[in-house]
């Protein structure tokens, strides 16, 4: 995984450059992913708010980048993401995830995730979820 | 005796209620999600777009396209939910909702169960509120593609339903 190029990375996955996002960072079970904010994104009108789904699909993205960042890794899907949304981004501002891939078992990997946005000391959302992991065979 | 409404009447107060709801979230519209109604039950209909895949290898939908749709569909379930009964006493006119449109609930979290993989097909989706106070909600929401009895994701949304501006 780690010898592509970031950005090839993001533009293997249609919706993940449908949504403009940018691999920032990219290793050891670990992965930072940006999004812009963009009218087309938004949930709520009456705020100019980016829609939680969006930060989700950020979120998701940047949980399965970590998986497969894990030495050895293969393929990886989501099995369940819970997202807590702590506040409103603020309209305007680039939204960064970080995700960290924190354990692996045979077949599991558990990864966590903060969303901020220029506030970098107040998540706008926090993840946790478990990926499939599967490795590369070792003949 | 009161004559019933006039079937028109009825059908047109509801979907133009519904559309004025629905146009208003840009995001829904970036995915392609539309509604079908019948009476007050809503299903939520993601049309499918090369766009929305997140594994070309497969081909897949993406994930995070699968929990927008579900947390699109538990939204504007809710919001619908909220607003029928104004709408159907009269209270609410549907052709005042685009100047003075309704607030939104704001997700608390929302967590998703990623049963199948979504194919590159269509998907529909229904959502039910099995708790709605005054403050909060909780809605469940189910999708499938093919078979109904068959759900490739099945999400929990918590809310914060919209207070009033005197509040």
């Amino acid at each position: 995984m780690t010898e592509i190029s970031a950005q090839d990375f993001i533009n293997a996955l249609p919706f993940a450059r449908a949504l403009g996002m940018t691999l920032e960072a990219l290793g050891d079970g670990r992965a930072q992913i940006s999004m812009p904010w963009d009218a087309r994104f938004v949930g709520d009108p009456a705020t100019g708010v980016i829609h939680g789904g969006a930060v989700s699909a950020l979120m998701d993205t940047c949980g399965g980048a970590a998986v497969l960042s894990y030495p050895d890794a293969t393929t990886t899907a989501t099995i369940d993401l819970r997202i807590d949304y702590m506040r409103a981004a603020t309209p305007g501002q680039r939204i960064t995830a970080r995700a960290e891939c924190y354990h692996v078992t045979r077949r599991v990997a558990f990864v966590r995730a903060t969303a901020h946005d220029d506030d970098s000391a107040n998540p706008v959302a926090t993840a946790t979820g478990a990926f499939t992991f599967d490795r590369k065979a070792h003949p | 005796m009161i004559r019933p409404e006039p079937v028109q009447h009825v059908k047109h107060r509801r979907d133009l209620a519904l559309k004025t709801l629905v146009d208003a979230v840009p995001y829904a519209g970036f995915l392609g999600i539309e509604f079908e109604r019948h009476g007050d039950e809503l299903t939520a209909v993601l049309r499918y777009d090369d766009k929305l895949i997140g594994n070309p290898a497969l081909p897949a939908i993406h994930g995070g396209v699968i929990a927008s749709f579900l947390e699109v569909a538990a939204i504007i379930e809710l919001s619908w939910a909220m607003l029928w009964d104004a709408l159907e006493s009269g209270e609410l006119r549907p052709e005042d909702m685009a100047e003075n449109l309704p607030r939104l609930p704001k997700t608390i979290d929302f967590s998703v169960d990623y049963l199948r993989t979504g194919l590159p097909r269509d998907a529909y989706a229904r959502a039910r509120v099995n708790r709605s106070g005054r403050r909060y909600a909780s809605v469940h929401v189910e999708a499938w593609q093919d078979n109904r009895t068959r759900l490739f994701a099945q999400a929990t949304g918590h809310f914060v339903m919209p207070q009033s501006a005197d509040e």
